[in-house]
């Protein structure tokens, strides 16, 4: 039980990831209609807005240490960061500490602009573009992006700690009435769950309470007839993007804490994200959220030793044989619209 | 492009003045005028370094290519001459190899076996390069090592850690530097103990392809002889980059000890992931719950940050070593990059120098020369304590470094301690130990 | 000639020409040249061109007839590869079994992958044809690779080993990928003053099967069947209506394509007999969608461009190091030189994919018909030109570079 209990954590959290990138996606699919194959670029970006801010906060001023030596026997220069001089050393390592959760502030007007420019300056051009094409473009784009990043920032994983507060595990089990130590669960995970869940009511509401909202989904039903009511769709569906893009930012931003930065995860969650949208059904954002948690939950129960022992290699291909088995029997995913990208 | 049409017709008719005398055939793999592939003919020599410089290794990459690069210059006579002034072999004299300049190619692995395989057969098809040197990944490493003694020219293999590479994938034109998945075990296991006791109960995480295989192999083998009891062997895919469902189940299995046969992004995702789960904090059996991490690259550890302190594993060579090579090494590594080698930096530079005095010391480029010069070889002051080449399967024996995550690092490169310096005797093993077993070494070929 | 218009006929010509010229056309540089480092006429990347020609003219059969995109491509390559060493391993060195099983082979596999994907039409099918090359290659880099049951010996790759049975193998034939007796590695290097050219005998044969399939695409694309396939992709919905089942035309296509993989996959294990499981993995599939879109959809020729483009970037740019910069530019005075290689630093070497993907855009925004749009623009412009009467020498030769 409680290793069920367990995996199903594990689920909803490896879900929440696949659910907030593939809602991102859904939106730009659904509004727009464009492939966009640089939505894991995105994400990426996201998590190296922490990178950077981190990096901000960590710039220091050197301070030759003659009692101490460096690796080639050379005196040791000692690094004080500025905000740690600015702000007085307490203050200053505790902004430090919480660079992961500052980031939240400072990806948001990246993001927006970053989608923004990324629609205004290349996507708009491809609207009516075949698919192929779309994906050609994005795809040359996810590759810039991604090594711009790797020639500022290297190959290597870049660590993101969360706040001290907030890095370590709680024993759940022990409030469910378990036995200590048979839930242990660490705290940024559930952060990220409901951080995931935040944004995820966020963008449901203002898709459904707001009249811009209103407009969008009128929009992706109908893009011809909502242009002919002589309302500016292309304005809205610009925000739609950037609304998309800061979502995938914000994804990588906290997941940054889960697991270190680099350059390509991105591409690594690229395969995978459309799969989710896939599964969820092409044009519905509750599809995309729904198959997302689906897939990470069965991910994670595929990957039980239990699971593994009667199915050899079940936690390689869990994702592309619930894939399949799904399309096989719903044409249109989960919850898919009847003629979107079918053709 | 003017320019190159008129290239094109000047090229037509020199053909077809010149065809009839100055063609000369060569097919590689009949005899004909060249005695091995690539003979070098003018007055310099071409090495081919074969390094991932795309891909999730590319920072490893890119240190072996600074280490190879320094390691050209040292052969050429310029900079400080680093090893070259500590190697007992004294047959390198900074004049090049065999009074022929030293020059170098560049090519990318990708980490993939075809592509690293494509660019090495450019680098010898095209370029003329007489051996390939370097790579981050055992696969690749198997796969160039077999082009290599297809095409007939010399392999020195870089990082690679898997047992085949010297064992059912031994080739004889190629060798390893490297240590390797046995050597792990055999170096870490008396460690453990100490550390540890001898009534552990360990659960292993290891990647899902051969490397990981052998090193998990490996492990169990040395830590159970010792009285440890594996609890359970769990393969991770490849493409993983959250571990969390593999880690959960841990703490209820039982098992007071986590090995992470892991390397790269893997084992920096399963290591944070481990600390993330509290593992470390905990006490199981009544004991303080461990983790072990069999093969560590100063790379990875930079990568995994805090997450590593205290945390036990295995090394080739590390900058901390006090013997002249390292220091001579270090010195002229630093003062050029600015920072310190990396492993796979050191042991890059190493097969450059070694190969160079082996074609020294066997008077030719000839790689069966080379391969005669380098079987049974021994020497000392390239770090790392007096070194044997075996002639058996080429693999290369000397001192393995045991190191933990320093608890208080001073600056950004001694994340890692040196807990003990494993001596040579310990690691050794028979060439026809069982993880070794199947393959042949074969012949040389010097592909002419 | 050969049932073909005049158009395809001279089409066909050309491209056989070029071919069988590569070793000419590819190394335009004097061996000792600075620019030597641009020449791609040596054995490796001109059998690589060829090959992945192949692939991506096969791909095009599905993709630019029926507009059905496939995801899972290099599935049957990697198929078609495995299928390859295990003859060799099993049979002999000869090429001619192993490349005649690894396309019956990736035939067979695309029956099964295409009956069930081409159930479903748009991204529905891109994402089933992936799921599936996905699982083939997990479970070829894994699973099908453990002591017990070792097919594809994972992470290294299926390679032919000292202990394997190899029946029919002859005392005196070449340890090596062979076609009766001449080894695919025989290069024959012509030296012609300062420049070299490599005729190597793997070349032609690959060379000599594209003309071939290249042949066979041309009558597919003319057909009626081909025909059939462009109404698929145009409105499927109306040729149902007409009661015309198009189900097994569209089929039939994406069987063609499969074994044109096949034969790919099959010919780069006769070149070099290892059989990696990277060639499974999606972004070999994505690879090949590249390589058509960025040729030209569609076309005849576009793909095998695309596939040449590609090729050529990642084998040459990924070459080009510092040192060899240093050598370009080494007539610049020293400040001047040390800016221009660090202007041209982030774009070669291990930047190489930077450049690539720069490429992709521009080539996708300027000549939204691919490369191939690239290359009739050309040809209109000095058209153009000659008829205002000014024919310079330099621009009818510049297609052919």
């Amino acid at each position: 039980m409680d290793a069920i209990l367990l995996q199903i954590l594990n689920g909803l959290d490896k879900g929440s990831a696949y659910a907030l990138i593939a809602l991102g996606l859904t939106l730009i699919f659904g509004t727009l209609g464009v492939v966009n194959f640089a939505h894991g670029a995105l994400f990426m970006i996201g998590a190296f807005c922490a990178v950077t801010l981190q990096k901000i906060f960590n710039l220091s001023y050197e301070v030759i240490d003659e009692t101490q030596t460096d690796f080639l026997g050379n005196p040791l220069k000692v690094k004080t960061p500025y905000v740690e001089s600015w702000f007085g050393p307490e203050l200053g390592a505790t902004i430090i500490d919480w660079s992961v959760p500052l980031a939240i502030l400072f990806a948001i007007p990246i993001m927006l602009m970053v989608g923004y420019v990324m629609e205004r300056g290349l996507i708009k051009h491809f609207y009516k573009r075949p698919h192929a094409d779309q994906i050609l473009v994005t795809f040359g784009l996810a590759i810039v992006l991604q090594e711009i990043i790797k020639y500022f920032f290297g190959a290597n994983p870049i660590q993101t700690p969360p706040p001290a507060a907030l890095s370590g595990s709680v024993d759940l089990g022990v409030a469910l009435g378990f036995d200590p130590n048979a839930i242990i669960y660490p705290i940024w995970r559930l952060v990220y769950f409901l951080f995931a869940v935040v944004i995820i009511g966020g963008v449901f509401s203002f898709l459904q309470f707001t009249t811009f909202g209103m407009v969008v989904r009128a929009g992706m039903a109908d893009r011809e007839t909502v242009g002919l009511l002589g309302i500016n769709i292309d304005r809205r569906f610009t925000i739609m993007f950037g609304i998309a893009a800061a979502v995938a930012g914000l994804a990588g931003v906290m997941y940054g804490p889960l697991n270190p930065p680099n350059y390509h995860m991105g591409m690594d969650f690229l395969v995978l994200s459309f799969v989710v949208v896939v599964v969820g059904g092409m044009g519905s954002l509750p599809g995309a959220v729904l198959a997302g948690f689906l897939l990470g939950i069965l991910e994670s129960f595929a990957s039980t030793t239990w699971a593994t022992t009667t199915i050899p290699g079940i936690n390689q291909i869990i994702i592309y044989l619930v894939a399949i088995i799904v399309l096989l029997t719903r044409p249109r995913g989960l919850m898919g619209r009847k003629g979107v990208m079918e053709e | 492009m003017s320019n190159k049409s008129v290239t094109r017709r000047g090229v037509l008719k020199s053909g077809a003045v010149t065809s009839a005398g100055l063609a000369l055939p060569t097919i590689f793999t009949a005899s004909s005028a060249a005695a091995y592939t690539n003979e070098p003919t003018g007055g310099t020599v071409t090495l081919g370094f074969n390094v991932p410089q795309t891909g999730p290794y590319a920072e490893e990459g890119n240190d072996e290519l600074l280490a190879q690069q320094l390691a050209v210059e040292h052969l050429n006579g310029e900079g400080d001459g680093g090893c070259l002034n500590t190697f007992t072999s004294k047959a390198l004299k900074g004049n090049g190899i065999l009074g022929k300049k030293v020059e170098f190619v560049t090519g990318d692995t990708q980490t993939k076996s075809d592509a690293a395989r494509a660019s090495a057969k450019s680098m010898i098809e095209k370029d003329g390069a007489i051996m390939i040197n370097g790579g981050s990944s055992s696969g690749v490493a198997v796969a160039v090592q077999g082009l290599c003694q297809e095409a007939g020219v010399i392999f020195m293999a870089g990082l690679t850690h898997a047992n085949d590479t010297t064992g059912k994938d031994k080739k004889a034109n190629g060798f390893r530097h490297f240590f390797n998945a046995y050597m792990s075990g055999a170096a870490l296991a008396p460690v453990l103990a100490k550390e540890m006791g001898t009534d552990r109960r360990a659960y292993h995480l290891t990647a899902d392809y051969n490397w990981g295989w052998t090193q998990e192999e490996s492990i169990v083998a040395s830590t159970e002889a010792m009285g440890w009891e594996t609890v359970n062997t769990v393969k991770t895919p490849l493409a993983s980059t959250d571990f969390s469902s593999y880690i959960a189940p841990i703490l209820n299995s039982g098992a007071d000890v986590l090995v992470l046969n892991h390397y790269g992004g893997n084992m920096v995702n399963s290591l944070t992931n481990a600390i993330q789960f509290g593992l470390l904090d905990k006490v199981v059996n009544g004991k303080d719950f461990k983790i072990v991490v069999p093969l560590y690259s100063e790379l990875m550890a930079a990568g995994a940050g805090e997450n590593i302190k205290g945390v036990l594993g295995s090394m080739n060579w590390n900058w901390q070593l006090q013997d002249e090579g390292t220091k001579a090494f270090v010195k002229s590594f630093g003062e050029k990059y600015g920072k310190p080698p990396s492993n796979s930096a050191q042991t890059c530079y190493a097969q450059v120098l070694l190969y160079a005095d082996a074609c020294e010391r066997a008077g030719t480029f000839n790689p069966c020369g080379v391969v005669e010069a380098l079987e049974g070889f021994e020497f000392d002051g390239l770090g790392n304590g007096p070194t044997l080449y075996r002639a058996d399967d080429h693999q290369c024996f000397k001192d393995v470094l045991v190191v933990r995550g320093n608890m208080n690092p001073t600056n950004a490169y001694d994340t890692l301690e040196i807990v003990e310096i494993t001596p040579r005797a310990q690691v050794e093993y028979a060439p026809d130990h069982p993880m070794f077993a199947g393959g042949e070494l074969g012949k040389c070929n010097p592909g002419a | 000639m050969l049932g073909l218009n005049k158009k395809d006929t001279s089409l066909l010509i050309i491209v056989a020409i070029l071919t069988l010229l590569a070793p000419f056309i590819l190394n335009p540089f004097p061996t000792d040249s600075a620019m030597a480092q641009f020449n791609a006429g040596y054995p490796d990347l001109m059998q690589r061109f060829v090959i992945f020609g192949i692939f991506a003219i096969g791909f095009n059969i599905l993709f630019g007839l029926t507009g059905y995109l496939s995801f899972g491509h290099a599935a049957f390559l990697g198929v078609g590869s495995y299928s390859a060493v295990w003859m060799f391993k099993l049979l002999s060195y000869n090429v001619i079994p192993a490349i005649a099983l690894s396309v019956v082979v990736a035939g067979l596999f695309s029956v099964l992958i295409g009956y069930v994907s081409l159930r479903r039409s748009g991204i529905y099918f891109s994402i089933l044809t992936l799921a599936f090359a996905q699982m083939s290659f997990a479970l070829a880099y894994s699973v099908l690779s453990n002591p017990k049951f070792n097919l594809t010996n994972g992470e290294t790759g299926l390679q032919v080993y000292a202990d394997d049975p190899q029946i029919l193998q002859g005392a005196n034939a070449p340890d090596l990928p062979h076609l009766f007796g001449l080894p695919m590695r025989a290069t024959y290097t012509m030296d012609v003053g300062a420049w070299s050219f490599d005729f190597n005998a793997g070349y032609y044969l690959c060379a000599v099967i594209m003309m071939v399939v290249f042949y066979l695409a041309i009558r597919i694309f003319r057909s009626p069947f081909g025909m059939m396939l462009r109404a698929v992709k145009s409105n499927q919905q109306r040729m149902n209506y007409t009661g015309l089942n198009s189900k097994p035309y569209t089929l039939a296509a994406f069987v063609i394509s499969g074994m044109y993989a096949g034969l790919a996959g099959g010919l780069m294990a006769a070149m070099d007999p290892l059989a990696g499981a990277e060639r499974m993995q999606w972004t070999a599939s994505g690879e090949v969608v590249l390589m058509t879109i960025l040729g030209g959809t569609g076309t005849l020729i576009g793909p095998v461009l695309g596939a040449g483009f590609i090729k050529y970037f990642e084998n040459i740019f990924s070459k080009i190091n510092d040192n060899v910069l240093h050598s370009w530019f080494a007539f610049l005075p020293d400040g001047l030189e040390d800016a221009v290689v660090f202007i041209i630093h982030p774009f070669i070497g291990k930047g190489w994919h930077l450049t690539l993907g720069i490429l992709f855009m521009l080539v996708v925004i300027y000549l939204p018909g691919g490369l191939v749009e690239g290359g009739q623009r050309l040809l209109n412009w000095i058209r153009r030109k000659s008829v205002g009467g000014d024919d310079t020498r330099e621009g009818k030769t510049e297609p052919a570079e």
